[in-house]
């Protein structure tokens, strides 16, 4: 029994990064759905939330052929990298950030969503600009839905297969992360290998959740709690 | 309150009135039986046509099931529900002999595979020339290739990499499709400049004009001899024997050669 702990390193750094980037890039994403009254804007939630739905085959699909070397994308990527996206960590990092964006800008949103609008008139009044009251009022107010939802994103990258098995080509140490390992040990027959990998990833996977979700708790907000 | 529950339940009622002749009326029309066959993945092309003109014949259809050889064995073994196992080499079937899943006196090598190099066709490489040297060009960032693991046409391509003498100098660069057919997919769609991949897949009719092959000759690695397995648990042996006479007709054999495979 051999546990490939390249791989759990890999998928560890995978999902940190996501979950990085995906703080980033569903902040401001968020705050336009939440506060935004354009009447169109269930077709943007709709686009946002189809990631959920869709299966990961999709996406993993998408980024071989319609982000591949024969695309337009594709090309402009190889001019500026050098190389493909598929079969690289980038590759893996940009799949899982359609894959994983729901699970960030949905909490985000909603929190956002949920904060007391007198208390952002009441800061407009004051003189804070929009940027200054979401920083300094809307932000604080919403730390429970960021910490979820940087949490979800964080499992959801974890636990990812079907983009990773389209696209990984199964490199050890670049994308054979921890799931195509078990899914490799189950089709060699080394049930034992496989059953302490799936363990491991379970038991990491729960102590970093319980870890977030314990901090996430009441004690710790700041501000008025409804 | 009460009279949504009510309009709810005669919503059910009627539906399931409706369901059950549906039902019974498509178990009348298919009345021919149906073979479930799993096949491994270079067969994806060649089983299809031979699929269509076994179902002429006999009445017989099939319904194809297609992967690794590996995992198909695996699926076999904790108790899918298949009736015959085309695999991609011998062993595989053997390993389901021994575990009880497939019949001992119904093993038969149905054909022999080829491995060849395959690139898309706008490739500057040098095949006819070089072979599989053409590998060791800087121009060639990824080759593709079934998983060694659970394929045998993976297990293949390395032995011929070792065999040329440069499989330290590509390890690097290979990239692992779950079975031939990804592995070819990585090739076809730009990713992997190269690829090593059945002969079946390099002739396929869909796969004509999109790219070139070089054979690697036969001596570079273990002879792909496939065999076909009939499994114990199946509830059709009578119609899986019909199938397995039928490859050794002529009609099939020439389907089979058609599809790049030779006959043993």
């Amino acid at each position: 029994m051999a546990i490939d702990w390249q791989a759990f390193w890999l998928t560890l750094r995978l999902a940190i990064t996501v979950s990085a980037v995906l703080l980033a890039l569903g902040l401001p994403i968020a705050y336009w759905i939440a506060y935004s009254r354009w009447r169109w804007k269930f077709l943007v939630e709709a686009v946002v939330a189809l990631p959920i739905v869709l299966p990961p085959t999709v996406l993993g699909f998408y980024v071989l052929v319609a982000l591949g070397p024969r695309s337009p994308i594709g090309r402009w990527w190889i001019s500026l990298t050098g190389h493909t996206l598929a079969f690289t960590f980038g590759g893996l990092v940009i799949g899982s950030i359609f894959y994983s964006l729901p699970f960030a800008v949905q909490p985000f949103a909603a929190s956002f969503a949920g904060v007391d609008r007198k208390l952002m008139a009441a800061s407009a009044t004051l003189g804070a600009s929009p940027l200054r009251t979401f920083f300094r009022v809307i932000a604080p107010l919403s730390v429970p839905g960021l910490i979820t939802g940087t949490a979800l994103s964080f499992a959801h990258t974890m636990g990812e297969f079907g983009v990773v098995l389209m696209v990984g080509g199964n490199i050890p140490g670049v994308t054979r992360t921890v799931s195509i390992d078990i899914f490799d040990r189950v089709e060699a027959s080394d049930y034992v290998t496989a059953n302490a990998t799936a363990l491991l990833l379970l038991v990491l996977s729960f102590s970093v959740l319980a870890v977030v979700y314990g901090l996430n708790r009441k004690a710790w907000v700041v501000g008025p709690v409804k | 309150m009460e009279h949504i529950a009510k309009n709810l339940a005669c919503v059910l009622i009627v539906a399931c009135i409706l369901a059950n002749p549906a039902a019974a009326f498509a178990q009348q029309t298919k009345n021919g039986t149906e073979l479930v066959v799993a096949a491994a993945a270079d067969l994806s092309t060649a089983l299809k046509e031979i699929s269509d003109s076994f179902e002429k014949k006999t009445g017989v259809s099939l319904k194809l099931s297609f992967g690794a050889s590996g995992a198909l064995t695996q699926q076999i073994q904790n108790g899918a529900p298949f009736d015959l196992f085309f695999s991609a080499d011998m062993d595989y079937p053997r390993q389901l002999i021994t575990a009880g899943a497939a019949d001992g006196t119904s093993l038969y090598e149905y054909a022999v595979g080829r491995l060849v190099l395959w690139v898309p066709t706008d490739s500057a490489l040098d095949l006819d020339h070089k072979g599989l040297k053409v590998l060791l060009d800087p121009s060639v960032k990824k080759i593709a290739i079934a998983n060694p693991q659970h394929a045998p046409y993976g297990r293949a391509a390395v032995a011929a990499l070792k065999h040329a003498g440069i499989y330290d100098q590509v390890a690097d660069r290979l990239v692992l499709g779950e079975n031939v057919s990804q592995a070819a997919q990585f090739v076809e769609s730009g990713n992997a400049e190269a690829g090593l991949v059945p002969l079946a897949h390099a002739v396929a009719p869909g796969m004509q004009g999109k790219g070139k092959y070089w054979e690697v000759r036969a001596d570079f690695y273990p002879p792909l001899a496939q065999g076909l397995v009939i499994l114990s648990h199946s509830q059709h042996k009578k119609e899986a024997a019909e199938l397995v006479e039928y490859l050794k007709t002529k009609e099939a054999a020439e389907l089979l050669r058609k599809y790049g495979f030779t006959l043993p």
